[in-house]
């Protein structure tokens, strides 16, 4: 999966290639432009030029619907007024009727998800009376419900605290292991970033200072702020 | 952590800081006498202005008896009165609710060029006397007006006619919807929607299957608001209506006509009928309210 981008202000220049499989970390301080990218691929915002690439296809023109991206928001953005499977089964159910799976099937793929996120016989419960933790995976199943492409997560765990945090940071290295997805997520802390990631792509005012492995980001950083972000 | 009990309050120290805690009585100022002689003063003048004026309508409108009360309602005037006045909120509430829903949405949702004009229009029904909102639509439409030569030649009748009377209160009551949901829709922000987008649903379906019902306890408030204001409207429609018996007079209209006609018991029985809606509005809220259990936070951005 390759991606390139050329925006003004926001982002500059930015050239990313992902991998199929794998999973990039987005890292840097507020405002540098990080949650911008990740919402351009996901096409919740456009750049002004440049192109994006999933594969073979070209996807700059595609509209958010379909690219097929599974997108999870800081806060999760669960719906409030839904139980957890019809939240996790959303993204079939508004499938037009040619398209969409029989009830079987969609009760079928939800309930396998809510066991692949330990989270098996929470269907019928809502959002508020779920735990932060619950709520992010309930989150996670949704987003992996329509089979993404591509899964892009804001902060995952930024508004978890920090015990819950540790945890499911093996959790997520784990989920992605099992699901081979390619995965990029934006975060603004270091250890988090440099402890799943395979890759890491140091974001700084719009522009890509390093990419690369996480131990080869720490142990040779291309630029002096890699080196006082990483310090 | 060790506490000291002295007069009511407590120090207890938590993580080796002092701290105190006040007992709920020492914490607001005033007596137990001057709080009992404020709540007093608010229950008296809530009864003085809301239900003393409310039991009279009723002692009024029952004052020659039940059966009096229930001929007023056969009388032709009265009836077409009654119709009048649910047509007009008929046409307007579900107009409103439309144009309300969708100018919060774009306040709420975008950002665009004119958006605090917008938000200005929204307001000016209610800052503006109802008379002079009346007198506007004369203005326009009127005989010598704006376009009444247009109307005129086209055969439309809007002012002294239904169109009118639907117009003015149109006018009047945009406001209650959009309000009640533009602080909600800016408070809620767009990740859900977003969040259905990415999922695949269609732009109409996310705003159908996510945003509105989010919105709904306080959409159905806004709703509830807009009816009450629409059938009670006096000003506006008095100026545009031309007092046309039979044809052009809502409740109130007609609750005035038989004012100054001296016939105070079917005034106030007429009237009554505005009471009941006023109850019904209030007990609705309440349920709404115990509903939609706390969801439902009224918040005025402005």
């Amino acid at each position: 999966m390759s991606k390139r981008f050329g925006e003004q202000t926001v982002l500059e220049a930015i050239d990313l290639t992902i991998a199929p499989g794998e999973l990039v970390a987005l890292l840097g301080p507020s405002g540098c432009g990080k949650t911008t990218l990740l919402r351009i691929i996901a096409g919740l915002e456009t750049a002004d030029a440049g192109a994006l690439r999933f594969g073979e296809i070209d996807a700059t023109r595609l509209s958010v619907q379909e690219r097929r991206v599974g997108f999870v928001f800081q806060a999760y953005a669960l719906f409030r007024h839904m139980s957890v499977f019809d939240n996790i089964a959303y993204g079939l159910t508004v499938r037009p009727r040619r398209a969409r799976p029989s009830r079987r099937e969609i009760e079928r793929r939800v309930a396998d998800l809510l066991d692949m996120m330990q989270l098996a016989g929470f269907g019928a419960r809502y959002p508020a009376q779920l735990s932060g933790g619950q709520r992010q995976r309930v989150a996670l199943a949704r987003a992996l419900a329509i089979e993404p492409r591509v899964l892009l997560l804001d902060e995952p765990f930024g508004a978890l605290d920090a015990k819950v945090r540790r945890d499911l940071r093996g959790w997520l290295r784990d989920l992605h292991d099992r699901t081979g997805l390619t995965t990029v997520f934006v975060t603004h802390d270091q250890s988090e970033a440099m402890e799943l990631a395979d890759r890491v792509a140091i974001l700084n005012a719009g522009r890509i200072e390093q990419v690369g492995a996480p131990r080869e980001v720490s142990e040779a950083p291309a630029t002096p702020f890699v080196r006082e972000f990483l310090a | 952590m060790s506490e000291l009990g002295a007069a009511g309050s407590s120090a207890i120290f938590e993580a080796g800081v002092p701290t105190v805690l006040l007992s709920p009585r020492e914490v607001a100022n005033e007596s137990a006498g001057a709080r009992r002689l404020l709540i007093a003063a608010a229950i008296g003048f809530l009864a003085l202005f809301l239900l003393l004026p409310l039991a009279i309508v009723f002692a009024e409108a029952f004052s020659r008896g039940a059966a009096a009360y229930v001929a007023t309602f056969f009388d032709p005037d009265a009836r077409s009165a009654i119709a009048l006045t649910l047509t007009v909120a008929a046409i307007v509430v579900p107009i409103n609710a439309t144009f309300g829903i969708a100018a919060a949405w774009a306040v709420a949702k975008f950002d665009f060029v004119g958006k605090n004009l917008l938000i200005t229009l929204i307001d000016l029904p209610l800052s503006v006397s109802p008379v002079v909102a009346g007198l506007v639509f004369v203005l326009i439409f009127g005989a010598q007006g704006l376009l009444g030569p247009w109307a005129a030649a086209h055969g439309l009748h809007v002012i002294f006619a239904l169109p009118g009377v639907a117009l003015a209160t149109l006018f009047v009551t945009f406001p209650f919807v959009a309000r009640e949901l533009v602080p909600l829709m800016q408070q809620q922000g767009s990740a859900a929607e977003e969040t259905a987008l990415t999922l695949g649903a269609s732009g109409w379906k996310a705003f159908l299957t996510v945003t509105l019902p989010n919105v709904r306890w306080a959409l159905l408030y806004g709703v509830l608001l807009c009816n009450a204001r629409a059938m009670g409207e006096f000003g506006a429609v008095s100026v545009v209506s031309g007092h046309i018996r039979g044809l052009t007079n809502t409740i109130p209209l007609q609750v005035e006509i038989l004012y100054n006609e001296y016939d105070v018991a079917a005034a106030f029985s007429l009237a009554s009928l505005l009471a009941f809606l006023a109850l019904a509005t209030l007990g609705f809220k309440s349920w709404l309210e115990w509903r939609s259990g706390g969801a439902f936070d009224r918040q005025w951005a402005r």
